[in-house]
């Protein structure tokens, strides 16, 4: 009797937990799986909806030609020199400038002092910002105030001032992940604190800059309302960098909203734009491994 | 027959082939002081070290000898590690910290205005606990600060990376592989590397903190052994956790223990005298395992 009582309760304590941890743990191994495959499926999808729909506009022509009949025909020759352009001019006012704003958080700003805890609240205001202000105040100081008119290079320093807070960021997390025992061990031995940012902790923050400089450039790339009012829309050929210059983005967008029959030019527009990001991702990569491992071998 | 050794010192096995195959460069230990007669290279005076307003070390004096060994011994957190750093001016890259106090080096004061803190550096290195191999070759490792001191000359350099890791007995091991990266030398071989890129600078002072305690057994005899080797041309202060250790290398001792607020100094003086005869009763209950 007593036995069978026993035997009752044990089961119920031993049994019934583990059939709900064995409940448990499926559902949320079930759940964690359902997530993977919604992000990587939507990824597939959108990828796949792109290349099916742009793949048969593509062609050497369609990359070589000028835009014809408002972008309905022709190619984007002029488009894609203007996006390089306009990346190039973000990507060197930009990236100095955040190497820098990161190094002085990190190395020669006091952790928690009034200063550094300004700037860094600055720089979160400013990666919240919406893209079509930056737009505006592009408009307002470089072509207005500065007097550099609609041009590539008003729309590529609009697009430094929004990525600079991503690479700000990235650069500091970077930095502040590199081991103190760089530090302290380089001080050492004497050496200076610039000798030391210069040969240890900005190698071993590289990885984290560039992938902040990836994303600075994917989001540069991608950004079509902060172009509109700052480089403009003019679908010509560019002379030099003051003349007004079409982002894909912005080629994208007035295609798939303005210009009707421009869809399959667009989807077109959009799958070059896709392959040109990944091809500077991949080429950054490349030359940042490359250069590490000379690094490491000689000065 | 060596001044510097001690009176307990037995001569490591010379006929072991790991020995031969290492054999040291150090040549004759260079006539230095003797010990029964030692100058004093450091000496602190009323030395008083804050974190934060938060006292770590209070009062602290006592004399480095030149070319003498000379152990800090002591329980954790009673800031032996601290007074290690104030000797070369580490405390300063620590936001907060204080320092009071005279230390003189050479008979200066360390913290005189318009002291060369890089070049003071330079003169009193440092070996931290865990290795700190940089992220480079093992060749560049010691060239780095080399060329941050102005040595340009690339058969300079070259001569003087194989002399140190031939004095820190690396040679044998890297010679074919000096533009492998550091950091896939084994422990010990990290640490006698971290040794070698201290001595490139020529220093007179090594500054060791725990150089052993990250190591296992066998590197960490290897590492003691250069230690050891190193008396006499270098002075050398050494924090270690290991009495054993203290006892075999060691000409002086100092122990730490943790007073009322703040680390402080019970007792210096002779390594022989600290362990045998000890004058104060923490230290005999230290040295005797009794305490800490």
């Amino acid at each position: 009797m007593i036995n069978a009582h026993l035997r009752k309760a044990l089961s119920k304590q031993t049994w019934q937990p583990a059939i709900r941890d064995w409940l448990k743990n499926t559902l949320a191994t079930g759940l964690i799986n359902l997530t993977a495959l919604v992000v990587s499926g939507l990824f597939v999808w959108l990828l796949s909806d792109v290349v099916l729909h742009g793949l048969p506009k593509l062609s050497w022509g369609f990359v070589f030609d000028a835009p014809r009949n408002a972008g309905r025909a022709g190619g984007i020759a002029p488009i894609i020199v203007s996006t390089s352009w306009i990346l190039l001019v973000a990507i060197a006012a930009a990236a100095p400038l955040g190497l820098a704003t990161a190094v002085l958080l990190t190395e020669f700003t006091r952790p928690a002092s009034r200063f550094g805890r300004c700037v860094e609240a600055s720089v979160g205001v400013l990666a919240g910002v919406p893209s079509i202000v930056f737009g505006l105040f592009g408009n307002a100081f470089f072509c207005v105030y500065l007097k550099l008119g609609f041009s590539i290079l008003s729309g590529g320093l609009t697009l430094a001032c929004m990525v600079l807070p991503i690479l700000i960021h990235t650069a500091v997390e970077g930095l502040r992940a590199a081991p103190d025992e760089y530090r302290q061990a380089a001080a050492a031995l004497g050496m200076s604190r610039s000798a030391a940012l210069l040969h240890l902790l900005i190698p071993a923050a590289a990885p984290a800059l560039l992938a902040g400089l990836l994303l600075g450039i994917g989001r540069a790339g991608a950004e079509t309302a902060a172009l509109i009012f700052t480089s403009g829309y003019v679908d010509r050929m560019p002379g030099s960098w003051l003349d007004s210059g079409r982002a894909l983005s912005v080629h994208i967008y007035d295609l798939s909203m303005n210009v009707a029959g421009g869809d399959a030019n667009a989807y077109a527009s959009a799958l070059v734009l896709i392959v040109l990001l990944l091809t500077i991702n991949s080429l950054a990569m490349a030359l940042t491994q490359h250069w590490l491992h000379k690094k490491m071998i000689r000065l | 027959m060596n001044p510097f050794l001690l009176d307990s010192e037995l001569p490591a096995d010379p006929n072991s082939a790991e020995a031969q195959q290492n054999a040291y460069t150090l040549g004759p230990i260079q006539a230095g002081p003797a010990c029964c007669e030692p100058t004093p290279l450091i000496s602190v005076e009323a030395l008083s070290l804050s974190y934060a307003g938060k006292p770590a070390l209070s009062d602290i004096s006592l004399d480095i000898y030149q070319g003498c060994i000379t152990a800090l011994i002591g329980p954790s957190g009673c800031g032996k590690t601290s007074f290690l750093s104030a000797l070369n001016r580490l405390t300063d890259l620590i936001p907060g910290c204080r320092v009071s106090g005279r230390i003189h080096y050479k008979s200066r004061d360390i913290h005189a205005t318009g002291q060369d803190v890089q070049g003071l550096r330079r003169d009193i290195g440092m070996i931290f606990q865990k290795p700190t191999p940089f992220p480079l070759s093992i060749r560049r490792n010691i060239e780095l600060p080399l060329r941050e001191h102005g040595m340009r000359h690339a058969a300079d350099l070259e001569q003087r990376v194989q002399q140190v890791l031939q004095d820190v007995g690396l040679w044998a091991e890297v010679k074919d592989r000096l533009d492998a990266p550091a950091q896939a030398l084994s422990g010990g071989q990290q640490q006698r590397l971290c040794i070698a890129r201290a001595l490139a600078l020529q220093p007179k002072v090594l500054l060791m903190d725990e150089p052993c305690s990250a190591l296992d057994p066998l590197s960490s005899g290897v590492v003691e052994d250069l230690i050891q080797s190193l008396r006499g041309r270098y002075t050398v202060v050494i924090v270690t956790h290991n009495l054993a250790q203290a006892r075999r290398i060691a000409n002086y001792a100092g122990f730490f223990w943790v007073g009322e607020q703040a680390g402080c100094l019970v007792e210096f003086g002779r390594c022989r005298q600290i362990f045998e005869t000890p004058r104060h009763e923490l230290t005999a209950a230290y040295v005797n395992g009794a305490r800490g």
